[in-house]
């Protein structure tokens, strides 16, 4: 535990130092705000988020790559993945500890929204449900995400490759449950399923669905053990 | 077996199809420092990133301070500091924070952190780097910065990949220095293909060709092993005829080279002698005997250059040698 928060901070600390952390944060607040502005400029306005959810994940799967794409890649093109994996330290606390890195970033940048809830709230008496339930989702969705983008992180030493890969992945994710429309019987079940914006959905609407965060949770889960495989699996090339 | 600092036991590596290293087998005792030597691609890397835990072997065993490096991975990455050949830093960090980082991945405590940091930066003579980014340190710099990360959580075992490659020849014998003092309180295994490098640094060293290790032994030993002989520089003043004749009947002497001028009047000879003889004196001797101006006389330093041409050319004419 102490080795994976080792990790992170440094991660952090890393993410902090340059400039592009606070380029992609302006950029995402600048997005979510256009959306916030005509969502409660409407005819009659609704106090909630409804309008900003939806598009908040579409920027979210274009922080995911540019966040993660760095993290493994970056390493193994500098060699200092050899320092890490040479040093007492577990494979899966190294993975861990840079997805808490991602975690972290993902929060930066979600924490500005609130600044929206914050307005909400002083013009208005909005539902303080699905407004949690939103951003619980947002905060999956992200990770899951940034989970994905770790993996293509780990598979390259090409840090354009890796997020340019994870970028695609993610595209086809969300376009699934659109393709889903396009087929019939079992294939549109699947695309269904593995779409990340149909398991968001119920989060908008105030609910949490098992189904959805158990999908969030198990993507989360499967990606970042398929990232400390393929961390493993380079030791045996 | 406790000072048995690093074993090695039938290492073999394969890369896919191509064998990289090939039953392997050494051991490196507490205190020693060993050079690993071979050309481009002789297995050198390889078998340093086997023996850090980078890699598996394919097949064979490594002890590190008698830990298994299989079964308890962990434990024996915990007593090696290593300096990979690239010399990986983290360019957005400063030269503290970078120790800082190593310190704490190393679970070093906080007191003992900062005393091992002001120590290394002393002795690597980093202290005016302290907050330097890693990212604007010279090459020579790095280097020694990638030295002391290799032995801030004073490691038993260093494993060095050519640490004085691609640095300038007045930094080659300061990091020279650096690593003979840390032979004195480290078991040290480096890996080099200079030479003189080997000769002046190791006690030992072992010769890997084409994976397989072909040699082991002190550099000397092993030259002379493979030369079958000593050989003696005598250099006098006087006919270089006489000088040559009075040198070869000089009893114990095999051979006398060609006489070369090395100034007005003085010519130089290669004597050769057997193993473990001791000639000078008779040498010594026999010139004044013979009214030759011995100006010169010294058992020639061991050609390990020479030496290991032989080597790889003998394996290459004689495949079953």
């Amino acid at each position: 535990m102490r080795n994976v928060l080792l990790l992170a901070l440094k991660e952090i600390r890393s993410y902090y130092g340059s400039p592009m952390a606070y380029v992609v944060s302006a950029a995402f607040l600048a997005l979510t705000g256009q959306f916030f502005v005509s969502g409660v400029s409407e005819l009659l306005p609704e106090a909630s988020l409804r309008a900003v959810f939806t598009p908040m994940t579409f920027a979210l799967i274009l922080w995911a790559p540019i966040a993660s794409m760095r993290l493994l890649a970056e390493e193994q093109k500098l060699g200092t993945l050899e320092l890490l994996l040479t040093a007492p330290l577990r494979d899966w606390e190294i993975v861990i500890g840079k997805f808490c890195a991602l975690v972290a970033m993902l929060l930066g940048i979600i924490a500005p929204t609130l600044v929206y809830v914050v307005l909400l709230y002083w013009y208005a008496s909005p539902d303080g449900g699905p407004l949690l339930t939103g951003y619980l989702g947002l905060l999956l969705y992200g990770s899951a995400a940034a989970a994905l983008g770790l993996f293509t992180s780990s598979l390259t030493g090409n840090q354009i490759v890796a997020g340019v890969t994870a970028a695609v992945a993610l595209l086809f994710l969300t376009l699934a449950s659109e393709a889903s429309g396009l087929v019939s019987g079992l294939p549109s079940a699947l695309l269904a399923g593995v779409s990340l914006p149909a398991h968001y959905t119920a989060f908008v609407a105030g609910v949490v669905e098992l189904r959805s965060a158990v999908y969030f949770i198990t993507f989360i889960a499967l990606f970042l053990f398929l990232t400390t495989l393929s961390l493993e699996s380079r030791r045996w090339r | 077996m406790a000072d048995r600092m690093i074993e090695v036991e039938g290492l073999t590596k394969f890369y896919g199809d191509f064998l990289a290293v090939s039953g392997v087998s050494f051991a490196v005792d507490r205190g020693e420092t060993v050079g690993l030597l071979g050309t481009n691609g002789s297995g050198k890397t390889t078998t340093m990133r086997v023996l850090t835990g980078y890699m598996p072997p394919t097949s064979g065993t490594v002890r590190i301070a008698g830990h298994d490096l299989a079964a308890d991975s962990l434990e024996a990455r915990r007593h090696i500091g290593y300096l990979p050949e690239s010399v990986p830093l983290y360019s957005d960090m400063t030269v503290a924070a970078s120790l800082r980082f190593f310190g704490r991945v190393h679970s070093m405590g906080p007191a003992s952190l900062v005393s091992s940091i002001d120590r290394v930066l002393d002795a690597f003579d980093l202290v005016d780097y302290r907050d330097t980014l890693v990212g604007k340190l010279s090459k020579g710099y790095r280097q020694r910065l990638g030295l002391a990360l290799a032995v801030l959580h004073e490691p038993e075992v260093l494993v060095l990949d050519e640490p004085t490659v691609s640095i300038d020849p007045v930094q080659v014998v300061e990091a020279r220095d650096l690593i003979r003092r840390l032979g004195k309180e480290h078991t040290v295994l480096l890996s080099t293909h200079q030479l003189a490098e080997a000769s002046t640094l190791c006690e030992r060293v072992i010769i890997l060709h084409d994976g397989v290790l072909v040699a082991e032994g002190h550099p000397d030993e092993i030259a002379e092993r493979l030369q079958g002989a000593q050989r003696i520089r005598v250099e006098a003043r006087g006919p270089a005829e006489q000088t040559g004749a009075a040198l070869a009947a000089v009893p114990g002497v095999r051979s006398v080279g060609t006489a070369t001028l090395i100034e007005e009047g003085v010519y130089a000879f290669e004597v050769t002698a057997p193993l473990r003889s001791d000639l000078r004196e008779a040498i010594v001797q026999a010139m004044n005997a013979a009214g030759v101006g011995l100006r010169g006389l010294a058992r020639s330093s061991v050609d390990l250059e020479e030496v290991f041409l032989q080597i790889t050319r003998g394996e290459r004419e004689d495949p079953d040698a």
